[in-house]
């Protein structure tokens, strides 16, 4: 029908693919992308949202039928449970059930009360907050490296080098560097007259050990993007600003961090999500310990869904919601941030 | 003694052949039998391997598909296949372990197995099996904790193995005044600290005390429990227990033990292959029961049992539980369990231990000196999340035993929502 | 220039600074040179507690020789393999030509990082033109917020993910499966990657297209022909971060699979630890081949990495 009525309008004969190319072509390019995107991103964040209203052990439990002429019911029959199988007038359907109880908001009430769920939390904040000591520990460097002596080009990778490494790899160096006894802290601090340190066995350290193992890589990666900026700074306006006697610090702080605002804002979204997200490091270096207190919300989310002893799957949704929820925050500020560059373009 | 005992079991296993044989014959098995097993270690696998390649040769019309997977893979894996995919046989645990299972009606109710004749030999393991009144798996291994110590220090501090209390802390307060650390234990993981709980509970309170705490009856700041406590921090206090032991996970902690750091260990039976493999010898290892505490409370060990179950999705039912019955027969019982293969203890009342030094001391102690039970294990005995939040308490006392009251005003409040 | 030139200052700080180069390095490397030199000690150095000295000798072929283990030609292990390449329990396989090996399972491990991180990338690079095109080129209403669906969602804290994946996964059948990983994979980084795209796209000369559609060729062909090849330096450098980002990652490992049949190295080194419990020499050589492959990529490849990186940062 509207092939009909939209042919009147056309004067050529072309196919109607043919004349709408232009608005049709970028969905078909997008669709592949989009549904990928859409299965395992998008709905799966909704999905995150319903789960975590309802008490799951992420188990199914089979559903029994009655056998025609057999005196029991079919609702009698699943609740025997394992024992249906026993009775002659039971028979197995082959279905599996949910055992998924919806309870509300009854996940998230117990997270207030959760000390755990606390104890996470301002572990998380422990971990925003000096996680971003990596963009001036990593402008430091970059300022330190942004000379030309023979040999800086492989200084600059070099130093780059840590960021290439896997988590996992770090965490397993940064943990034998703090061992007690034999690790090389522990023996450094021996060496020089002091008592030895378990950083990882105690509680009050241990996160910021994990932190400190964590900036190594970060502060390598703000160093990368500062060292591309400070090649992007207008060296007319460093002149004019040393004919003016600016120097040092106050070079620094007026002329040249104001240019290098674009590498900053990369290096804050990248330290934040990277803050956020961190897990990897959790699980190598302490697995959460000692007692509990170096968890932080992905690591405790994990651990009540997934772990030897959790499997509380709407509890750990729950927690995953709280960590998106936050994140939220920063997601919102960032897409702001390019709406506006958008807009002027 | 034991030439006895062996050729009262050669008998039985005699038995137990010409019966499953009779059973073969008497209506033979076919199709195909699926086993999803987490005996993945080396050592397991080999025997797992062997079980079924003998099992296929009485039934040669069976088409046995046997799957191994990883052993901490399969703690996850289990909850999938069970619904999604089930086999005929399944390993798993005993206790509350294979409560959520149970639960779910995931896991076949074989009570009607555990009537026949030859399980009356299974009797020291039927509470571990039985939830709600009703079996729902059988077990072909097992093995004892206790303390693995180093016999030649030992000797060199002229001490004895304690069966008392107060001869126990005696004895580590010269092992601490040596310069060593009486225990090496390594608690990164937790559940280390769990077994020590179990004892010194185990022998403070007893055995019925102590399963009735950890099935959520008995209150975490009785008295009973401080009393434990009490005992525990002892040690603690006196530095009995390895420095930074949070920091280690168990097998972390064994070169302590090698290198005489630390002169024993309250572990399982699974510590002495690598004890031996770093060099220990027999003549320097040595194991003893944990002493007693208090006099009038009869001895109880921990001894984990691992065990095979019928999912209610499994398809060849009959030839399931054919193979659970020649799981559990003697014969095969003893030779999974022999020095050379899983190196742990049989159940089967029939079956005979491998003349291994630790393996007959085990078996001696859970067949003859354990009047009061055998429990689990604490994360077997007590339901996950419960154990997951004890346990961590457990570590946290070690470390920091001033904590105690506020460590057991959380577990109690845990006690409160998870049961 | 900032700071100012070292070679404008006096002599002394230019030795100095020189000087102060290779020892702030040493400094910056020194857990990684320990771990270098852990790999390399012998066993005998660790039991007589001899962490931080120098290897009584040199036994980096041991260490690195346990944990490759022994390889030996086998013809049997292979026969009635269909697939031209087949790593299992019994062999390595590779057209009908077989290897058994004895030893660590590090080498199953790495074959995997490489058999999910390869296909990964090459789905990345396909969705992620695509995507990148359509929203470049084309000006239609909901574009922009297309785009910013795949920005946030590129900024989610993955873990929210975690419980529908893994259930999606295993209702597909894919858990414990490579291919489940690389599908994940393949989602996840086209958000990353249209970004990445889309920015890219934005900036080549739209004159190219626009005569491209006055000569009449069809808008495929200009994907095809006057597009792509000029996605060409971006394409790479975006691979090559790609390629890191998921031989690194840990927590999607742990989650969609176990065990030495489709665990990646990264999940993999931590059972290895476990198999070789305290033994220092050999968690350490493992560790550092582990981290080969991507340090390898990023010094072939340098330029395009660092491209990559930080585009975007600087306007």
């Amino acid at each position: 029908m509207t092939d009909l009525s939209t042919q009147s309008h056309s004067p050529t004969k072309r196919g109607w693919y043919k004349r709408h190319e232009i608005a049709l072509t970028p969905w078909l390019f997008l669709l592949p992308g989009f549904l990928f995107f859409a299965v395992y991103v998008i709905f799966p964040i909704a999905q995150s949202f319903n789960v975590s209203l309802y008490a799951w052990d992420g188990l199914d439990r089979p559903i029994y039928a009655a056998v025609e002429g057999a005196e029991i019911t079919d609702a009698e029959c699943t609740a025997l449970g394992p024992r249906a199988r026993g009775n002659p007038g039971c028979a197995e359907t082959g279905e599996f059930a949910s055992t998924a109880e919806y309870i509300g908001l009854e996940n998230y009430q117990e997270l207030l009360g959760d000390r755990n769920f606390e104890i996470s939390l301002w572990n998380n904040l422990k971990w925003l907050v000096l996680y971003l000591l990596a963009i001036p520990m990593g402008l430091f460097i970059a300022l330190f490296l942004n000379q030309t002596v023979f040999g800086i080009r492989l200084y600059k990778s070099l130093f780059f080098f840590p960021f290439v490494i896997s988590q996992v790899v770090v965490g397993l160096v940064f943990s034998w560097f703090y061992l007690p006894d034999a690790g090389l802290l522990d023996s450094f601090l021996q060496w020089l007259g002091f008592d030895g340190l378990n950083v990882l066995g105690n509680p009050d350290y241990a996160t910021y050990g994990i932190i400190a193992a964590g900036l190594w890589p970060q502060t390598a990666y703000c160093m990368i993007l500062y060292l591309t900026g400070l090649n992007a700074v207008d060296p007319e306006q460093v002149e004019a600003a040393r004919l003016d006697g600016a120097k040092g610090w106050k070079m620094l702080w007026y002329v040249i961090i104001p240019q290098l605002k674009p590498a900053t804002f990369i290096a804050f979204v990248v330290t934040i999500i990277g803050a956020l997200r961190s897990f990897d490091l959790i699980s190598i270096m302490t697995n959460g310990g000692p007692f509990g207190s170096t968890r932080v919300l992905s690591f405790y989310m994990f651990e009540k869904a997934l772990s030897e002893y959790g499997f509380r799957m709407g509890y750990g949704a729950a927690i995953a919601v709280v960590l998106f929820l936050i994140m939220l925050v920063f997601i919102a500020y960032f897409l702001w941030s390019m709406y506006r560059d958008e807009r002027g373009y | 003694m034991k030439s006895v005992f062996k050729l009262a079991a050669a008998a039985l296993a005699t038995t137990a052949i010409t019966s499953t044989a009779a059973l073969a014959d008497g209506h033979a098995l076919s199709g195909d039998l699926v086993i999803f097993s987490d005996m993945s270690n080396p050592a397991p696998r080999a025997v797992m391997e062997g079980m079924v390649e003998r099992f296929g040769a009485l039934h040669p019309d069976l088409n046995i598909e046997l799957t191994v997977i990883d052993r901490e893979a399969y703690k996850t894996q289990i909850r999938n296949f069970l619904t999604a995919d089930a086999p005929d046989v399944a390993n798993w645990y005993a206790a509350n372990r294979m409560r959520p299972f149970v639960d779910a009606g995931l896991f076949m109710d074989i009570s009607d197995l555990w009537a026949e004749d030859d399980f009356a030999n299974l009797e020291s393991t039927r509470g571990a099996m039985t939830l709600d009144g009703a079996q729902f798996g059988v077990p072909y291994t097992y093995y004892q904790w206790g303390v693995y110590y180093r016999e030649d220090i030992f000797n060199e501090l002229g001490l004895t193995e304690p069966t008392t209390w107060d001869q126990e802390v005696a004895n580590c307060q010269v092992i601490v005044d040596s310069g060593r650390a009486c225990y090496a234990i390594g608690s990164k993981f937790l559940w280390t600290a769990g077994g020590w709980f179990d004892y010194i509970n185990m022998r403070t309170n007893g055995y019925d005390f102590h399963a009735s705490l950890l099935a959520g009856n008995e209150s975490w700041t009785s008295d009973e429990v401080r009393e434990t406590f009490a005992n525990w921090r002892q040690l603690i206090d006196m530095g009995g227990f390895l420095e930074n032991h949070q920091s280690y996970s168990w097998q972390e902690a064994l070169p302590f033990v090698v290198e005489g750091e630390a002169t024993a260990y309250l572990i399982g039976n699974f510590a002495v292959q690598p004890l031996r493999e770093a060099g220990l010898t027999d003549a320097q290892l040595d194991f003893y029961q944990f002493p007693a505490i208090s006099a009038d409370v009869p001895l109880a060990e921990d001894a984990p049992t691992d065990t095979f179950h019928i999912p209610s999705g499994a398809q060849n039912v009959e030839a399931a539980k054919e193979f659970l019955r020649f799981v559990v027969s003697a014969e095969n019982q003893t030779m999974i369990n022999a020095g050379d293969a899983l190196g742990q203890l049989p159940i089967h009342a029939g079956a005979s231990v491998d003349a291994d030094e630790f393996l007959e001391q085990g078996f001696e102690m859970l067949s003859s000196n354990s009047p009061g039970g055998v429990a689990q294990f604490f994360d077997r005995d007590a339901p996950a999340e419960m154990a997951s939040i004890a346990m961590e308490g457990l570590q946290e006392f070690m470390v920091f035993p001033d904590n105690l009251e506020d460590i057991l005003a959380r577990l109690e409040d845990a006690r409160g929502s998870v049961y | 220039m900032f700071p100012r030139p070292i070679e404008k200052s006096s002599p002394a700080w230019r030795s100095g600074y020189q000087a102060l180069l290779p020892l702030a390095l040493i400094m910056w490397l020194l857990p990684l040179l320990a771990v270098a030199m852990f790999s390399i000690k012998p066993d005998a150095d660790f039991t007589t507690g001899n962490y931080w000295t120098w290897p009584s000798y040199f036994a980096g072929f041991e260490n690195y020789g346990t944990v490759f283990g022994t390889w030996t030609r086998t013809v049997d292990g292979c026969v009635g393999n269909l697939w031209p390449l087949v790593f299992n329990d019994d062999a390595f396989c590779l057209f009908g030509f077989g290897w058994d090996y004895d030893g660590s399972d590090m080498v199953r491990y790495m074959f995997n990082s490489i058999m999910i991180t390869i296909p990964t990338v090459i789905g990345v690079v396909i969705l992620s033109s695509m995507t990148g095109f359509a929203l470049g080129v084309y000006k239609f209403k909901s574009n922009l917020w297309i785009f910013f669906m795949f920005v946030a969602g590129n900024f989610v804290p993955f873990q929210i993910l975690m419980v529908p994946v893994r259930d999606l996964t295993l209702d597909l059948g894919l858990y414990n499966t490579k291919m489940g990983l690389v599908l994940f994979h393949i989602a996840f980084q086209t958000g990353f990657a249209t970004l990445f795209m889309r920015n890219f796209i934005r900036a080549l000369p739209f004159e190219l297209i626009e005569a491209a559609r006055v000569e009449g060729v069809a808008e495929w062909r200009i994907y095809w022909f006057v597009v792509l090849p000029l996605l060409k330096p971006a394409l790479a450098a975006m691979a090559v971060l790609i390629f890191t980002f998921i031989w690194n990652d840990f927590f999607w490992a742990v989650v969609l699979t176990q065990g030495a049949e489709s665990q990646p190295v990264t999940a993999g080194i931590t059972s290895f630890n476990a198999q070789f419990r305290a033994a220092y020499h050999l968690m350490s050589a493992g560790s550092i081949v582990a981290a080969l492959p991507p340090v390898a990529m990023f010094f072939l490849m340098q330029k395009h990495f660092i491209a990559g990186l930080t585009l975007g940062a600087v306007k």
